[in-house]
């Protein structure tokens, strides 16, 4: 708390004085004048500027604060983060960790009939959301390929049951792997151009193909039926059984719960096995990572391949659940979403994927008042993340392997996260 | 025998600069060769060109690894030229600094493991067998670089010392017939260097691995090399024993001529 002090020092004052100087002059226009349009007088605000002072005056000073502080850490220092620690603590008490799965389990499982419809209908979304995420962290987290277009994938896999249906009256059960498989072959199609681009170049590109595919399903009206969707997508089926709007609601939650599992368990496989270590390797040094042997052409379509699989089928989901579809779905803000999921929960991390769709999907359903400034919270959290967090909320800790000092045997145990 | 790696009138262009020019050159299996020049001299270039990091501009570059028969290698892909026997460090260091040490050379493995997608799954038994193999056989790479108090690190949380030894390790994962090293002991200190010597002959001598090394370190250079070729401006202007190659008039002035010699 004392070297907190050092920050109250006439240098450092000075400094944050300038600072909300600058952000009162900032924000006179929008915050100071208003002008009522009826009477045709200006009203000056001038409490705003007050309270914009000194709140700048104080987070300046805080920011600063907590910079240093960040940078006074040195790597190799072997001062162990809080996630270390717990995670440490998680493996030296099994029985804990199994509690604490049990619980949540539980807790997951007992949702739908301790909560409203309503309630479950928005844990659903999340959970939809999971598993985008933790398929976008495969081509983003694990590949290291920016990517931008990945709702066009959702889209895939939703306009899939949603024609397969409609034309053809194919079930949900069916269309889920048709819709899986397609956007899986779409996301190999949009591999195979993309292959020499990286960084920005491939963002851009992405982005385009996202913006491609939902511009022709607005304008392609004999395929899509344009901007007015496709309405009347039957939710899915149970055997035949007819359901009413809660069961079905409480059923899709737990298609969700299934598939989360699903995805997590494949996922967690797919990052230590030699395909998981070939995609981190790509991440690190491409050209590293070519002269090792690594074919990133293969690197490069499997992730991507596999990142639109899971997309493809949440797109199933996606259009059984809310049983209409049109673009505006799947327009380029869903792609940032599902981007700011894996970017904010922690790139490569599985848990802090989860951590960062719940957060990202509960967050501004619990905080409706701040609904307005939802936007304007994101960019703030985005910026505050990379400054001093930029490995996400949960980062990525690879598995460690442990070894007999003496012996010739490996025994290898798992710790990764 | 074939050499294990002979380039014949290789030369790459970068628009107006040549960097490669011409250059002739042969390692036989079982050596140690040098390959030496002041900064700026093509000796990168040579490397990238023969690993396949760039297509030739002209020339050819041809490889025989465990007494095959020579096969033209231009424009094949760096990890086809890894596959086919030929594995190199980097110059400034190209580890992957957020995987483990191990990671690092389980990665090396790489192309000497198979399992695929459905593997990573499924895990079926030969999948986890391989897996366990390669972990060991990492392990004891590790070990033989004397790195293996690092296992678990980061690579970036690594001295430099010991990443530059690592990108030794993560190359001989790949089991090559040949290392190509650049500039293996920059950076180092006087003791670290003297290791990496004895760590380079027992490479060839236990592991049996030809070695084509880029080095400044005369010292290093003069005391384990057997061969050295010397390039200044991108062409061939002396080969030879250490020896032939000090006493080289053609040499000093290349070295006098630069600045840091
Ligand atoms: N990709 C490239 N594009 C254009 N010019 C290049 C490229 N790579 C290298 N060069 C040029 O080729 C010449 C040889 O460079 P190279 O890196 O091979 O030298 P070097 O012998 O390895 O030097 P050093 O001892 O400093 O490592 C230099 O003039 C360099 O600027
Ligand atoms: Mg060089």
């Amino acid at each position: 708390m004392s070297d907190i002090l050092k920050y109250f020092t006439v240098k450092e004052m000075k400094k944050s004085l300038v600072m909300s100087l600058w952000f009162m002059i900032l924000t006179f226009p929008i915050m100071v004048i208003k002008v009522n349009t009826i009477e045709d007088t200006v009203v000056w605000r001038w409490g705003n500027l007050i309270g914009i002072g000194i709140g700048a005056f104080f987070m300046s000073t805080l920011w600063r604060y907590l910079l240093e502080r960040k940078n006074m850490q040195s790597p190799l220092s072997d001062k162990k983060t809080l996630q270390i620690r717990v995670m440490d603590w998680a493996n030296e008490n099994p029985k804990a960790k199994t509690t604490a799965l049990i619980a949540v389990g539980a807790f997951m499982a007992a949702f739908p009939f301790l909560t409203s419809m309503y309630q479950t209908s928005i844990m659903t979304t999340a959970l939809m959301y999971i598993v985008l995420g933790l398929g976008l962290n495969i081509v983003v987290g694990l590949g290291g390929l920016l990517h931008l277009g990945y709702a066009a994938f959702y889209a895939v896999g939703a306009y899939t049951y949603a024609l397969l249906n409609y034309h053809f009256g194919l079930s949900f059960w069916i269309c889920l792997p048709i819709g899986a498989g397609l956007a899986t072959v779409m996301g190999i199609l949009l591999a195979i151009p993309v292959l020499r681009l990286r960084g920005d170049y491939l963002a851009i590109v992405t982005l385009g193909f996202g913006e491609v595919i939902r511009i022709i399903l607005e304008n392609w009206n004999d395929f899509s039926f344009g901007p007015s969707g496709i309405a009347n997508i039957p939710r899915p089926g149970f055997f035949g059984m007819s359901m009413k709007l809660q069961t079905a609601t409480i059923y899709i939650y737990f298609i969700m719960i299934a598939m989360v599992i699903f995805t997590i368990f494949v996922v967690r496989r797919l990052e230590n096995s030699r395909m998981g270590r070939a995609w981190i390797a790509m991440r690190e040094d491409e050209i590293a990572s070519e002269s090792m042997g690594i074919d990133i052409t293969k690197s490069k379509i499997t992730t991507f391949a596999l990142g639109a699989f899971w997309a493809g089928m949440v797109g199933v989901i996606f259009a059984a659940k809310t049983t209409f579809i049109n673009p505006a779905s799947f327009t380029l803000w869903e792609s940032v979403m599902i981007l700011c999921v894996v970017v904010i929960g922690g790139m490569g991390s599985i848990f802090g994927v989860v951590i960062g769709a719940l957060i990202l999907i509960l967050l501004p359903e619990y905080l409706r008042a701040f609904s307005e400034y939802r936007m304007l919270m994101f960019g703030a959290i985005l910026v505050i993340m990379m400054v001093f967090r930029p490995g996400g909320i949960i980062s990525n800790i690879r598995k460690k392997y442990k070894f007999e000092p003496t012996q010739n045997s490996a025994e290898s145990s798992k710790e990764g996260v | 025998m074939a050499p294990i790696l002979e380039t014949k009138n290789l030369t790459m262009q970068f628009g107006g600069l040549t960097a490669v020019d011409n250059i002739n050159f042969k390692v036989n299996s079982g050596e140690i060769v040098a390959l030496i020049g002041p900064n700026g001299a093509g000796k990168t270039t040579f490397f990238n060109c023969v690993t396949g990091v760039y297509t030739p501009t002209s020339g050819d570059i041809f490889i025989a690894p465990n007494k095959t028969s020579p096969q033209r290698i231009n424009g094949l892909k760096p990890n086809k030229v890894t596959e086919k026997g030929l594995a190199r460090t980097f110059q400034n260091i190209r580890l992957f600094q957020n995987m483990t040490v191990l990671e690092n050379v389980m990665i090396g493995r790489h192309i000497k493991l198979k399992s695929g997608l459905l593997g990573a799954i499924f895990r079926p038994k030969a999948t986890m067998d391989e897996e366990q193999k390669v972990i060991q056989d990492s392990y004891d790479i590790l070990t033989e670089l004397g790195l293996e108090q690092y296992v678990n690190e980061l690579a970036k949380n690594l001295p430099y010392g010991a990443q530059r030894r690592l990108e030794i390790a993560r190359a001989m994962g790949t089991e090559p017939a040949l290392l190509l090293l650049d500039e293996p002991a920059a950076g180092m200190n006087p003791q670290e260097t003297k290791e990496l010597d004895e760590m380079i002959v027992k490479i060839r001598d236990v592991n049996k691995i030809s070695i084509l090394l880029i080095e400044h370190d005369m010292s290093l250079v003069m005391s384990i090399s057997e061969k050295i070729f010397v390039v200044d401006y991108g062409k061939l202007i002396a080969e030879g024993s250490p020896d032939e190659i000090k006493q080289n008039p053609d040499v000093i002035k290349a070295y006098l001529g630069d600045e840091d010699a």
